[in-house]
């Protein structure tokens, strides 16, 4: 064991709640210092109309590491295993199909489409299984690289080429970097099926099915899908804030919420300390930003204190989101047509084909929102009855495109852009909009406002490959430290990026650990 | 029966030049041409008494010098003329003029930013960073990543060389062009709409992207990698249009004794026991030949020529599934005057150059939009020159030939192609440009307009595509055409490919017939005659 | 996808490819033998007359030259202090009103951006004059900070007065302040009704002026300068960008551009130059606020110098125009020549020159090998050269204070 250091770390999201726990697992005296009134960012639960709760932007657990899960015990600290979620994607005239890790079903599909499906998943999982060695690590320099960058690099190269074989290795390489429209277009024929597949691979980025790297994106998404199914936990998302919460709590992290740091002290190329909005100063040996790296690098520290072509491309970096989230308090469960209630508990997704994603999308190009949004819809209250009055209901949707930068500006559309969602889920749940009790509609404007997120964005910044691994969020601050001593990067905006993966909050822990052992 | 050393099957400018390299080296070679004429894509044809047109491709620049001077070309009658700047216009009246001389070029930058103007330098200097790496490429077979061969490792360890002779924030940076939309790459640079969207053009050009799909940024560098005269960037008219650099090589291939046979399209490629043996001739004719060249895109290859049984399944697979979708048009339009053009100061050189009418991002992209559903673009991208400004072989004196590439235009339009709907399409060219020229309808003598329909049937483009084959990262370098097939040999000995659908692919460079010759005279163990890079150091 | 409003000025006229100063009608009398070149697009003669009259006009009598040319950035604001600082590698913040100093600007990894003087003109009002071309660099690196910057080059004419006589002329001509006014100072006058700044600056190391007027008042000054010349009371010569070389080099001033490549522009990796690979290392200082290229620079100084442009002075009188330099006669070849010249003062070739160091250390006798020719044949030499830490040439006169009348 080397020197306790002071650590804070700024902001209380899911990644920073996994890199303080580890931090202080390991002997160093952590402070999470949360601006809004509770924890978990983004899988916090919070009220939205009198007696109706919802978890304010993650509606379904994916992706969550295994290693992050067992390191921190979530499942002893609250965290059990709830039902598996499956996709359903909703057609108006009742022929949805549904859509799981490896199986498809509904009654319009060809015997030739479900095996197609089976095999694209089977194969893409395997692509994606192959990236392991690249995001469980500090992405690698590819230049000046040391021993862990080489071992890193090593594996990824053997995990291609042995791993894979030589076919996959080949066709990895060959689909990598293209769009998953084209993919899907070679091998499956249901327009409605490779929609809701071209949903994972767009969702919450600035893209559409036919933007290359949609595939990577996809890849992403799926890796996640190789340790951990999609799932509601039992009791709700509630029980992921509460169980990291529980878990730092229990590692000897000191909590502090409604406390926002107004910047990072810096003095001299070191980080102090912080200071917070109230006035008080903080010190620390180290301080961890979970905040995205506009927020890190362009208000919390003083950008002076940085390069000046480092500052101009942490601003250039892409993170104008596009999904709004509305959360509808209804007087009963929603009547889909031709969906068994059992349905309802799963989540649903309006993206009938492929070129409605792409037109939907055509749309966020220019600043305008989505005539025809693509929505993704969960009811949580049906997992957790508490987040609504007994008969009650809430519904969580995700809408996209809704861009940030809307030409007209927010203020003025929010009210048409609900009436299009409302419009777009009464075509398929007729008597839909008489069961809404209240509402509210999330813009990426109000995300941005409310979870301190640049741009609203989901991911914290576009995950294009010029904006992954070696260049997330942009070279030189892509190891998790960052040009300033003592200041590290663990939120979404560092490798590996979005999702509740915790992933992020690991890495950065496990190289504050190994820098501090070389004493910095 | 006639027997050859090697036969190449198309006489396009890569057929030509790959035919050229093998005689050269002292095969006996033919070139066997469905068409009464040579040069496919890159031909100079009269259409309209009087005029000539170069009617698919119309400029040169990134024409390989190394090939210009190991063939001789111009001894055997090929002048390229560089050609001076280009000009937007603009819906509001104003133009952008990227002037030929650098200072007027400069101020004109910072009449629409001054910011613009330095941060120009910045970008220039980027992009010839990454033209360098790039460029070196271009005349080498592409390694296999998936083989152990020791060949293959070598050239690893060659571009990895290059590669790592940037600075790591180089290294990351190359990465990111790489893979980022070129409005997204040039953002980082520049403010203003019109530069942005004057320098995003060169990126949409013959590909079924907009300006906002990554993987755009890097065909800039297809675009502005070429040179003239080792002016990089720059670009050429071949004196007495794009068929003169056909009819050289053709020139010089003779001059080494090859033979050219026109009328004479090849059915099947004939293969016995493996080999390829020669071909049959839709006339029923068999040549043979102890190598078969094919430089017909990669689809025709392996879909048209060849039989199914003598190609694997996988590979019969990933050609079905290659990527060649149509995405431009083309109107040659033979004009009784030069058109005026009220927005361009009198007297200008402008009109010398490539002139373009999309001022802003958003009407790039939204031109892509109408592609994406199968439309051709209501607001179309031009790249339009009127080469005869320079030529006067082109047309008659004080008559003038103006070349109109478009961008986008797909190969399949609902209902399909008629002739009324072609017409449709160059009316809407027609109009856009008659938006900025008051009386040019009114000199239009004659207008051949060409979507990718007509550009697959005469020429044998598959679905119009330009570069043979879409110039995405699936089917770039070691991937092009396919995985495993991308150094220019056949799934059958003896057999090999030259067209553009092989590394480094389309635009007028000669680069893949040269390579293909090279493995095709190692394999052979000839002396190599095709030439290495010139080098940039 | 912003719009902006498009600036619908006047179009660059394309005849003009170089587009003429505020002196311009003026300086073409004195230019018969019209050999113009560009500078950052202005016409600009490289040889008035006489090149050997112009480069003693300004060692021994009056020289004048179109500064107008120069890069200029005016940058006001609430953090113009904060933004210069962070841009430039030295200190500014005890850059007192009136006062100007030379500064040099780094890219992130520490490599020489571009150098120049910085004036204060006011509290709080600074201009900066660059060799090339900067604006964006500026705006780039005043992000987030309140701060304007304008680009003013066309906005202010300048002319440089340089030469013993220089502050004789000036005053003659009516100019007042001169005789207090300290190398690196800055006055206000007024001449003949219009308002003249005058910075006593200047790239020959000789006592000499720089003198900043609105353009409406540019033939004002020049006739106010030249009628003395009229009158017969001084020789005062124009001079072009050749004889500005010469003493340039003779004073030991760097030429971006020329004697390295400027980061922004440099295409190969290792083409470029750090502060301290251009021997201005002590224009670096690590104890003040953050400035761009600070890390890079304190790890570069933690480590051996590995090149150094130097000041060479080579024996002999043959020119080593862009010869290669080596360790030694015949020995390992370490460098070469940037920029040189004739010293017709001090009778000797003086260099600026790119050579390797080993382990820190300069190599022991330098050598150049110097290509010339005779008739038209080609001859080889090799000349002995020696490293000169201080400029080539330096007079007192260029300090007192004040200056003595000629």
């Amino acid at each position: 064991m080397t020197k306790s250091f002071k650590v804070i770390i700024v902001g209380g999201g899911h990644n920073g709640l996994v890199c303080a726990t580890y931090l202080a697992a390991a002997g160093h005296q952590v402070q999470v210092l949360e601006a809004r009134d509770s924890l978990g960012g983004g899988a916090a639960t919070s009220e939205f109309a009198k007696g109706y709760r919802v978890s304010g932007l993650a509606h379904i657990l994916h992706s969550l590491s295994p290693k992050v899960r067992k390191d921190l015990k979530l499942d002893t600290a609250g965290l059990e295993p709830g039902t598996a979620v499956e996709t359903i994607a909703l057609d108006t005239a009742g022929q949805h199909i549904r859509i799981g890790s490896t199986e498809v079903s509904g009654d319009g599909l060809s015997a030739e489409d479900i095996n197609a499906y089976r095999q694209f998943k089977a194969d893409f999982t395997h692509y994606a299984g192959a990236l392991q060695p690249l995001i469980m690590n500090k992405p690698p320099r590819l230049k000046g690289m040391d021993s862990k960058d080489k071992t890193t690099l090593a594996k990824l190269g053997w995990q291609l080429r042995f791993g894979l074989g030589k076919k996959s290795m080949r066709e990895f390489l060959r689909v990598g970097g293209i769009n998953i429209y084209d993919v899907l277009d070679e091998v499956i024929d249901s327009p409605q099926l490779k929609g809701a597949i071209a949903v994972d691979a767009v969702l919450g980025q600035h893209m559409g099915p036919r933007t290359p790297n949609s595939v990577l994106t996809y890849l992403h998404r799926l890796w996640g899908e190789t340790h951990s199914q999609a799932s509601l936990p039992a009791g709700g998302m509630g029980q992921v804030a509460s169980a990291l919460e529980r878990a730092a709590t229990d590692a000897g992290v000191s909590l502090r919420t409604s406390a926002a740091v107004a910047r990072i002290t810096v003095s001299d190329g070191l980080a102090k300390g912080v200071e917070l909005r109230s006035g008080e100063c903080l010190e620390a040996d180290i301080v961890v930003s979970n905040a995205d790296a506009k927020t890190t690098f362009l208000d919390l520290v003083d950008s002076a204190e940085l390069d000046a072509m480092f500052v101009h491309r942490v601003n250039s970096i892409r993170s104008l989101g596009n999904v709004a989230k509305l959360h509808f308090a209804l007087n009963g469960l929603p009547k889909i047509n031709g969906l068994l209630q059992e349905g309802l508990g799963h989540r649903l997704l309006i993206a009938p084909n492929m070129r409605y994603v792409e037109h939907a999308f055509n749309h966020a190009k220019y600043g305008e929102f989505s005539e025809n949004p693509v929505l993704e819809i969960t009811i949580p209250s049906i997992a957790d009855p508490s987040l609504a009055p007994a008969g009650h209901h809430v519904m969580s949707v995700s809408a996209t495109f809704a861009p940030y930068g809307l030409k007209q500006g927010w203020d003025k559309q929010r009210e048409a852009f609900t009436q299009r969602v409302i419009h777009c889920i009464e075509q398929y749940a007729p008597g839909f909009v008489e069961q809404i009790v209240a509402q509210e509609l999330l813009t990426p404007v109000d995300i941005e406002a409310q979870y301190h997120v640049t741009g609203g964005h989901w991911h914290h910044g576009e995950m294009a490959i010029d904006q992954l691994f070696m260049m997330r969020p942009i070279h030189g601050a892509a190891q998790y430290d960052t040009p300033i001593n003592g200041l590290f990067l663990c939120g979404a905006a560092a490798h590996p990026g979005g999702g509740l993966t915790g992933i992020p909050g690991h890495n950065a822990a496990q190289r504050i650990l190994a820098m501090a052992k070389e004493g910095f | 029966m006639e027997k050859y050393d090697a036969i190449i099957i198309g006489a396009g400018h890569n057929g030509l030049t790959n035919a050229a390299f093998l005689a050269k080296a002292g095969l006996d070679v033919v070139v066997l041409e469905k068409n009464n004429y040579v040069g496919g894509a890159t031909a100079s044809l009269e259409l309209y008494e009087g005029w000539k047109y170069s009617n698919c491709s119309y400029v040169c620049s990134l024409f390989r010098p190394e090939i210009y001077q190991a063939l001789d070309l111009g001894r055997h009658g090929l002048e390229v003329v560089p050609l001076q700047g280009s000009v937007s216009l603009m819906q509001n009246g104003d133009h952008f003029g990227s002037y030929h001389q650098s200072e007027v070029r400069r101020r004109e930058i910072m009449r629409h930013s001054k910011r613009d103007a330095d941060a120009a330098i910045r970008f220039d200097a980027d992009l010839m960073k990454w033209c360098r790496l790039i460029r070196g490429f271009l005349l080498r077979t592409p390694p296999d990543p998936a083989s152990f061969r020791m060949r293959d490792a070598m050239e690893f360890a060659h571009l990895l060389k290059r590669f790592y002779s940037l600075t790591e924030s180089q290294i990351y940076e190359f990465i990111r062009f790489f893979t980022m939309s070129i409005a997204e790459y040039l953002e980082q640079y520049f403010e203003s709409d019109i530069i942005l969207a004057h320098f995003s053009g060169g990126s949409i050009i013959g590909t079924g992207l907009g300006v906002y799909s990554p993987g755009t940024a890097y065909v800039l560098l297809h675009h502005a990698m070429g040179d003239v005269d080792g002016n990089v960037g720059s670009w050429g008219f071949a004196r007495g249009g794009m068929g003169s650099v056909s009819q050289a090589i053709a020139s010089s291939f003779q001059s080494f004794g090859g033979k050219i046979r026109t009328n004479a399209e090849v059915q099947q490629i004939a293969v016995k026991g493996r080999k390829a043996t020669g071909v049959v001739l839709a006339s029923g004719e068999e040549v043979s030949a102890k190598v078969v060249v094919s430089n017909l895109d990669a689809k025709r290859t392996f879909l048209n020529v060849m039989d199914a049984n003598d190609v694997p399944d996988d590979l019969l697979h990933r050609a079905k599934n290659f990527k060649i979708r149509g995405s431009s048009g083309k109107v040659n339009i033979a004009l009784d005057g030069m058109p005026e053009f009220p927005a361009i100061p009198s007297g200008s050189p402008l009109t010398l150059g490539h002139m373009h009418f999309t001022d802003s991002l958003e009407r790039l992209e939204r031109a892509f939009d109408d592609w994406k559903d199968d439309r051709w673009s209501a607001d179309p991208y031009v790249d339009m020159v009127i080469p005869t400004q320079y030529d006067p072989t082109m047309s008659p004196p004080g008559k003038h030939m103006m070349s109109v590439f478009v961008q986008y235009c797909p190969a399949e339009v609902e209902g399909g192609w008629t002739d009324a709907k072609r017409d449709a399409f160059g009316a809407t060219v027609i109009d856009q440009i008659a938006d900025y020229s008051p009386n040019f309808k009114d000199l239009i003598l004659h207008a051949e307009i060409r979507t990718p329909r007509e550009l697959e049937a005469e020429v044998g483009l598959t679905e119009g595509n330009i570069f043979q084959g879409e110039l995405t990262l699936d089917q770039l370098m070691f991937n092009r055409p396919f995985p495993g097939y991308a150094q220019y040999r056949g799934p059958v000995k003896n057999m090999y490919m030259c067209s553009s659908s092989n590394h480094p692919g389309g635009g007028v460079m000669g680069a893949p017939g040269a390579n293909s010759a090279r493995e095709i005279l190692l394999d052979l163990g000839k002396t190599d005659t095709t030439p290495e890079d010139f080098g940039d150091d | 996808m912003s719009k902006q409003a498009i600036d619908l000025t006047p179009q660059p006229n394309f005849r003009q490819v170089l587009q003429p100063t505020p002196f311009h009608q003026r300086m073409v009398e004195h230019c018969p033998i019209q050999n113009w070149m560009s500078w950052n697009g202005y016409q600009t003669p490289r040889v008035c007359d006489q090149l050997a009259s112009e480069y003693f006009a300004i060692r021994s009598t009056c020289s004048v030259m179109d500064l107008t040319p120069m890069e200029k950035y005016r940058i006001i604001g609430p953090d113009a202090v904060k933004f210069l600082n962070r841009l430039v590698t030295r200190d500014i913040s005890g850059l007192k009103p009136g006062r100007v100093t030379y500064v040099i600007w780094c890219n992130d990894e520490g490599k020489v951006l571009d150098d120049g003087t910085l004036f204060h003109l006011e509290q709080g009002d600074y201009r900066l004059c660059a060799q090339h071309h900067q604006l964006d660099w500026l705006l780039l690196s005043s992000l987030g900070m309140d701060v304007s910057i304008e680009e003013e080059t066309h906005n202010i004419a300048a002319l440089s007065v340089q030469g013993p006589t220089s502050f004789s002329v000036l005053s003659a001509a009516g100019l007042q302040g001169l005789d207090t006014l300290k190398p690196f100072g800055i006055c206000q006058s007024v001449l003949h009704g219009f308002d003249v700044t005058i910075s006593r600056t200047g790239f020959t190391g000789d006592l000499g002026y720089e003198l900043w007027v609105d353009p409406s008042n540019g033939l004002a000054l020049w006739d106010a300068i030249f009628m003395l010349k009229d009158n017969g009371l001084f020789d005062i010569r124009t001079i072009g960008l050749s004889a500005l070389e010469m003493v340039r080099i003779e004073a030991g001033f760097i030429m971006p551009g020329d004697d390295f490549n400027t980061a922004e522009s440099t295409i190969r990796a290792d083409h470029d130059r750090s502060p301290y690979e251009l021997g201005l290392g002590w224009l670096v200082d690590f104890d003040k606020p953050y400035f761009t290229g600070k890390r890079a620079l304190i790890h570069e100084y933690s480590q051996p110098i590995a090149r150094r442009l130097v000041k060479l002075q080579v024996e002999g009188n043959k020119p080593p125009a862009d010869s290669f330099l080596y360790d030694g006669k015949g020995g390992r070849r370490i460098g070469t020549i940037k920029s040189h010249s004739w010293s017709p003062i001090l009778k000797t070739n003086v260099c600026m020159a790119d050579i390797e160091y080993r382990n820190g250390l300069p190599p022991g006798e330098i050598w150049a090998e110097i290509y010339y020719q005779k008739e038209l044949e080609w001859r080889a030499t090799w000349a002995k050269c020696s490293v000169s830490e201080k400029p080539f040439w330096v007079h007192p006169r260029r300090l007192a204070t004040p200056p003595q009348a000629f």
